[in-house]
């Protein structure tokens, strides 16, 4: 039996035994959480370091009386002795339980239906993937990360949720480096990703990130700090939106005080007409229950034309705070967050970039950015990768990387003139303790002037 | 109920050589590390119980040279079948990613190393129940409440028991035990449109490792209360001013400048390009070692796993290099990088024993462990003194700096004006940018021992895939001439 199928009658067979377990006034959640990955780091074109790794890892939140308690481990494969375990953190949770205060936010778990996603069809194939990228960027200085295999997302509770999620797909999230004529280390950033190995569609996504690198080798253009004309391309905007997951749309950040985003929800300040994002896990590139196993809206607007309509309120604020929970997920760094965001395309066809643009910066990528100011969604980063000063409608050379700091209600409000018609998909591509599922669909943004400081 | 978790009949003790047994013919070169550690997360906030968290990982990463080249396979599965099975796809792995490896593997790679390392502690984690924690937790919570105008209040505790057992197919056998603790305590405050949070040295920076000593209740409860008459002189203050000043870093702000601005940038692997594609290049170059005048002659920084208590000491790395202290900066002068024995040989030059790896599913990369800056001869009260117009700036609220380890630009959490000499005004939205050589070659006084601090973080990232690790940065605080402050607002 190969991973998936194994993996699904383990938990399964857990589940029911944990269940049946159960005494009265108790519930139990179980959310899985496993992947059998191949992952190969590049570094000039040549492997740097392969690994593979099989994990299973299960959640158990434990209910009683309104106290709530979380118990993560290792599963081992083997049913008896991962049943053996599991009874023996069943048995620590009961304990636990009765030794704490109650919770008075602690939501009982509920039956919030079935799903079932089920991969079918081949794995991809790591080791013709390794060969292939090995082979077919030799002469390129090619940096970057394969990561290939099956994942799963599950969660089944004691009221009778039960809801299963298994995919099979891969991804190469690369760089290309260049030297230009002015001595400067100067790089591009490719992704290739898919079900499935494909050496014809990787070939021509290189072919194209190489084309760009070629206006790169040109001398760099010093631009003094100060404020500037910009075009983000969707992948430096999709780092701005990001910065929307960090407490911004959470209900429980703003009801703590620590909401970036708390003037446009006082509607002090709105942004601009043209700028709506929702969740929207039409996207397809997560499942749409959450670790608690809730169901959000297929689709949730957020903001609309600049207005805010809606919050992330997961149902421990929604409890607390009286308000309607939207499913929201509630684990991770800042809480509520976004986890299918879409910001809806606009009118600027993609090939009027530059010429819209007219003279100022053609940023690609943004890299670390952070609040400076959180009471004034004022942002910090750095740009990184393919930058050009942009004359006239035409790429005149590449720039030396620059900090901004400026805020999200001046770049997303008064400054936004328009976002591309084009609005890629962007794949999650983190890996922390085992390859994260989702991403988002990102236009391009052009402003009509953004600060920069370093 | 005590805190730990005690269920050996389940988890019988892993008899690591008779697993090696198993599988050393399946390669070249075998080396097996197993892991076990367990997180014990307890956290409160607004004077109730959230989270009330235990992590247990297990596992094992098993290496295989094949070909002169090494790779890895980590599995849960810690029955012969699952071990072998492991063994097999590293030695798979390193057979078919050999003919493009970037660089061969020797011997030397990994010594054959034997020894035990336990980390210091007094007090075991057994000493203080579950509800007691959660109690005392809950009491720290109130004690950030000073006023109405505290909208919320977060304490947490972490505790963690780690155990590493690493043996070789060549002969290593190395057996490491840690006890470590962290802590995170903050108040939000609010009036009107103004919000501000202080919480006790920024985020999660109080890491030791430690048993629960760490823990001074009494005097936590007291610092609390502080935290929260802080956040409200913030609601109150001016912002930090922008201009050109002197500034003076506390300890817990020290941390952060030393973490982005001189670890990540001496780190091998990044200096080699293998961390190009995601947490950046450096811009410290091999030929600088030796000859960059890193920062002023007062500048000297260490890689010292051997400080007890400091929350990443260890013995051996995980490739069982023995780990000693070494001077990484001395006298303003950069000599040493951040490289394991993978990066010393392919670059020709010295480094240390860092070869570290986030837990049993990850390989070790070069990673910063204890970076510290040595002590001077300068006390707090003398720099404050020294200073005619000034910032005195507290524990980290923001980080950011570009992916070649230059442009920099991090905020605080509390600062105080310094005038003719002495502290003034309390200032909000304190900020300061710059350029890291410049930077250091700015500082002009250094604390002395008895001011020096040790604080750490659980989270410093890095890797592909991608991985979690602890660090350790102890420092007095530094005085540094002519940076550009700046405050919020739009
Ligand atoms: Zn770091």
């Amino acid at each position: 039996m190969s991973f998936l199928p194994e993996t699904r009658r383990l938990f399964d067979d857990l589940a029911d035994t944990a269940f049946s377990d159960l005494k009265a006034g108790e519930a139990l959640s179980l959310q899985l959480s496993a992947e059998d990955q191949t992952y190969v780091r590049f570094n000039d074109s040549n492997v740097r370091q392969a690994t593979a790794v099989l994990q299973r890892n299960l959640a158990l939140t434990f209910q009683w009386a309104g106290r709530q308690v979380t118990f993560t481990f290792d599963l081992s494969g083997h049913l008896d002795h991962d049943r053996a375990l599991l009874r023996s953190w069943l048995e620590r949770a009961r304990r636990e339980a009765r030794t704490l205060p109650e919770d008075p936010f602690a939501v009982p778990l509920q039956d919030h239906g079935t799903s079932e996603h089920e991969h079918s069809g081949t794995e991809p194939d790591a080791a013709a993937a390794v060969k292939a990228i090995a082979r077919v960027t030799q002469g390129t200085d090619f940096t970057g990360l394969l990561a290939a295999g099956p994942q799963v997302r599950a969660v089944r509770n004691s009221a009778g949720l039960n809801h299963w999620f298994s995919t099979a797909s891969l991804w190469v999230d690369y760089s290309l480096f260049t030297t230009n004529a002015s001595g400067d280390n100067k790089a591009v950033k490719g992704r290739f990703w898919g079900p499935a190995w494909d050496e014809d569609r990787f070939q021509a996504v290189l072919a194209a990130d190489k084309a760009r690198l070629a206006f790169l080798k040109r001398p760099a253009r010093p631009i003094a700090p100060g404020e500037y004309r910009v075009y983000f391309a969707p992948a430096a905007v999709a780092e701005l939106i990001a910065m929307f997951s960090w407490g911004a749309l959470s209900y429980r950040a703003y009801r703590d005080g620590n909401c970036p985003l708390k003037r446009l929800i006082q509607d002090e300040v709105g942004l601009s007409e043209q700028f709506t994002l929702k969740e929207n896990f039409c996207l397809a590139l997560t499942p749409r229950f959450n670790s608690l196993g809730e169901l959000p809206p297929v689709e949730l607007m957020l903001i609309e034309k600049g207005q805010l309509k809606n919050l992330l309120v997961s149902s421990r604020s929604a409890k607390q705070y009286g308000v309607p929970s939207n499913a929201a997920d509630p684990s991770g760094w800042f809480g509520e967050h976004l986890r299918a965001p879409e910001l809806m395309a606009g009118n600027l066809p993609e090939t009027e970039v530059l010429n819209c643009l007219g003279t100022g910066l053609y940023v690609g990528n943004l890299h670390y950015l952070n609040w400076s100011d959180v009471q004034a969604a004022r942002v910090t980063g750095m740009t990184r990768y393919a930058c050009f000063w942009v004359e006239n409608g035409e790429i005149a050379a590449p720039i030396n990387d620059l900090r901004f700091d400026d805020s999200l209600y001046r770049l997303f409000g008064s400054a936004l003139e328009a976002l591309t018609r084009e609005s890629p998909i962007h794949p999650a591509i983190d890996t922390y303790h085992c390859r994260a599922l989702g991403g988002s669909k990102i236009p391009g943004a052009l402003v009509g002037t953004f600060r920069f400081t370093l | 109920m005590s805190l730990p978790v005690n269920f050996y009949p389940e988890l019988p003790a892993f008899d690591i050589h008779r697993a090696l047994a198993w599988v050393q013919a399946e390669a070249d070169w075998i080396g097996l590390r197993f892991v076990q550690e367990q997180t014990y997360r307890r956290t409160v906030r607004n004077h109730l119980p959230e989270d009330n968290a235990i992590t247990l990982e297990r596992g094992v990463m098993a290496e295989a040279r094949v070909d002169g080249h090494i790779a890895y396979a980590g599995t849960s599965d810690l029955s012969q079948q699952g071990l072998v099975q492991a063994a097999r796809r590293a030695a798979y792995l390193a057979r078919i990613c050999a003919p493009h490896a970037l660089f061969p593997f020797t011997e030397g790679h990994r010594p054959p190393a034997h020894g035990r390392f336990v980390s210091t502690r007094r007090l075991g984690f057994d000493r203080l129940t579950l509800a007691e924690l959660t109690d005392q937790l809950i009491r720290a919570s109130r004690s950030l409440k000073v006023s109405d105008k505290i909208v919320s209040t977060a304490a947490e505790a972490t505790l963690v028991e780690s155990t590493v057992h690493y043996v070789s197919s060549s002969g290593a056998d190395i057996e490491q035990q840690w006890w470590l603790v962290s802590s995170h305590c903050a108040a939000t405050a609010q009036d009107g449109t103004e919000t501000q949070q202080r919480s006790l040295n920024g985020p999660a920076a109080r890491c030791r490792q430690a048993g629960l000593e760490f823990f001074d209740f009494s005097a936590l409860h007291a610092e609390c209360e502080r935290a929260g008459r802080e956040a409200l002189e913030l609601l109150d203050a001016e912002n930090c001013p922008d201009e050109t000043l002197d500034l003076i870093l506390a300890p817990d702000q020290m941390l952060l400048q030393i973490h982005e601005s001189i670890g990540h940038p001496l780190e091998l692997d990044r200096i080699l390009g293998d961390e190009r594609n995601y947490a950046g290049w450096s811009f410290v170059k091999p030929d600088d070692f030796g000859r960059l005048r890193y920062g002023s002659p007062l500048l000297n920084v260490t890689f010292d796993p051997t400080v007890a208590g400091e929350f990443a000491s260890y013995a051996f790395d995980d490739c069982g290099n023995p780990a000693t202290r070494e001077y990484l900066i001395r006298d303003g002068v950069l000599l040493r990088g951040l490289g394991s024995l993978e990066s010393q040989s392919r670059l020709g030059i010295a480094g240390v024993a860092n070869f570290r790896s986030a837990g049993w599913n990850r390989a070790p990369i070069d990673r910063m462990a204890n970076i510290n800056l040595e002590p001077g001869t300068s006390s707090l009260a003398e720099m404050i003194a020294s200073v005619e117009r000034g910032v005195y700036m507290q524990s980290n609220r923001s980080w950011s700096i570009d992916d070649y380890r230059n442009k920099f630009q991090f905020g605080c959490e509390y600062a105080r004006r310094i005038e003719q000499g002495r502290l003034s005004d309390v200032l909000k939205n304190p900020n300061y940018r710059g350029m890291t050589v410049p930077f250091w070659n700015a500082l002009k006084q250094v604390g002395c021992r008895d001011e020096r601090e040790l604080f750490g973080t659980p989270y410093c990232g890095k890797g592909e895939p991608n991985q979690l690790i602890r660090v350790g940065h102890a420092a007095p605080p530094c005085l540094f001439a002519g940076i550009d402050v700046f405050g919020g607002g739009s």
